[in-house]
């Protein structure tokens, strides 16, 4: 909580990802230098997943679209526990090169315990999302719940 | 034509061979075939600190289970082809039925229930030993005749025959 409150007041959103393991394993962590809250997954090779195209695996575009919803809700909604998902329906739109992945999500609905979000990832046109998803995560009020960030 | 293979533990290798060692994201997981047949395959994932989600509970993060239950569903939808062809993921939902516990493995089953010229259905379930107490509920649809050059984790139905 200390951290994620410390990110908040810095605004430096990068330091959202610091605290999740799997977000550093996978080099996705979240910037905020165009005004937007954006999250980029890092080329490397270790996310190809047909090496004959070759394109990314598009089991990391589900994971970098589900922690973009995840920085999405820490940053805007002032959550004090990484939320927990539900369920996540991921559509693959187009393949993925060996390049950088860049995404950005909204809420559709805030519920009071429930929020459904909506996620859009792209490379060089944003116009041509390479996935898209839209998940359900359970929030807890600060109030009811032990901080974890 | 390829040899077809006698032994369930040959169907494995190549199989792990395939789908895992040679795919770099999947090598980088550590995904372990397990078993495999004409409509099914199975795959486990183990616990590690780095695919930690939330470090409170130490819970894995969704994304290395969807990648799993996305692979374990390809593989399914590979063992039905009738003749070698690229294929891609349309859409996979999953449900995520509950955290997997911290230090202990989690396995996929996936099924490839229905195929047509164009379209492969799948369903999966990931758990933790007990099928009846599953982590996580995958339904996937595969396009089929996808542009671009076949794999030979795509081509693998000529071993199957």
């Amino acid at each position: 909580m200390k951290r994620l409150a410390a990110a908040r007041k810095s605004g430096d959103v990068s330091r959202l990802a610091e605290a999740i393991p799997y977000a550093r394993w996978m080099n996705i962590a979240p910037e905020n230098s165009t005004g937007e809250l954006l999250t980029r997954m890092r080329y490397r090779e270790t996310l190809i997943g047909n090496t004959f195209l070759p394109a990314i695996h598009g089991g990391t575009l589900g994971a970098l679209l589900e922690m973009t919803a995840i920085f999405h809700l820490l940053w805007e909604s002032e959550a004090e526990t990484v939320p927990k998902i539900v369920n996540i329906t991921v559509d693959y739109l187009r393949s993925a090169g060996p390049r950088d992945v860049v995404a950005a999500a909204k809420v559709t609905k805030q519920g009071r315990r429930m929020v459904n979000v909506f996620a859009e990832a792209w490379q060089d046109d944003r116009g041509k999302p390479v996935a898209s998803a839209s998940a359900h995560f359970l929030v807890k009020s600060s109030e009811e719940s032990e901080p974890s960030l | 034509m390829a040899k077809p293979l006698t032994t369930p533990q040959e169907r494995v290798a190549l199989f792990q061979k395939l789908f895992s060692d040679t795919i770099p994201h999947n090598k980088a997981l550590g995904l372990k075939v397990l078993a495999v047949a004409r409509g099914l395959a199975s795959m486990q994932l183990d616990w590690r600190q780095e695919l930690v989600g939330d470090p409170r509970t130490r819970v894995l993060a969704g994304g290395p289970l969807t990648t799993m239950l996305d692979s374990c569903c390809g593989m399914a939808v590979a063992t039905m082809l009738r003749e070698p062809k690229p294929f891609a993921t349309l859409d996979l939902r999953i449900d995520y039925a509950r955290p997997a516990t911290p230090g202990q493995p989690v396995i996929a089953e996936a099924e490839c229930y229905r195929i047509t010229r164009s379209v492969a259905f799948t369903r999966a379930f990931a758990h933790q030993g007990d099928p009846k107490d599953p982590v996580a509920a995958a339904a996937g649809t595969f396009m089929l005749g996808t542009k671009g050059k076949l794999t030979r984790a795509q081509s693998v139905t000529e071993h199957l025959k």
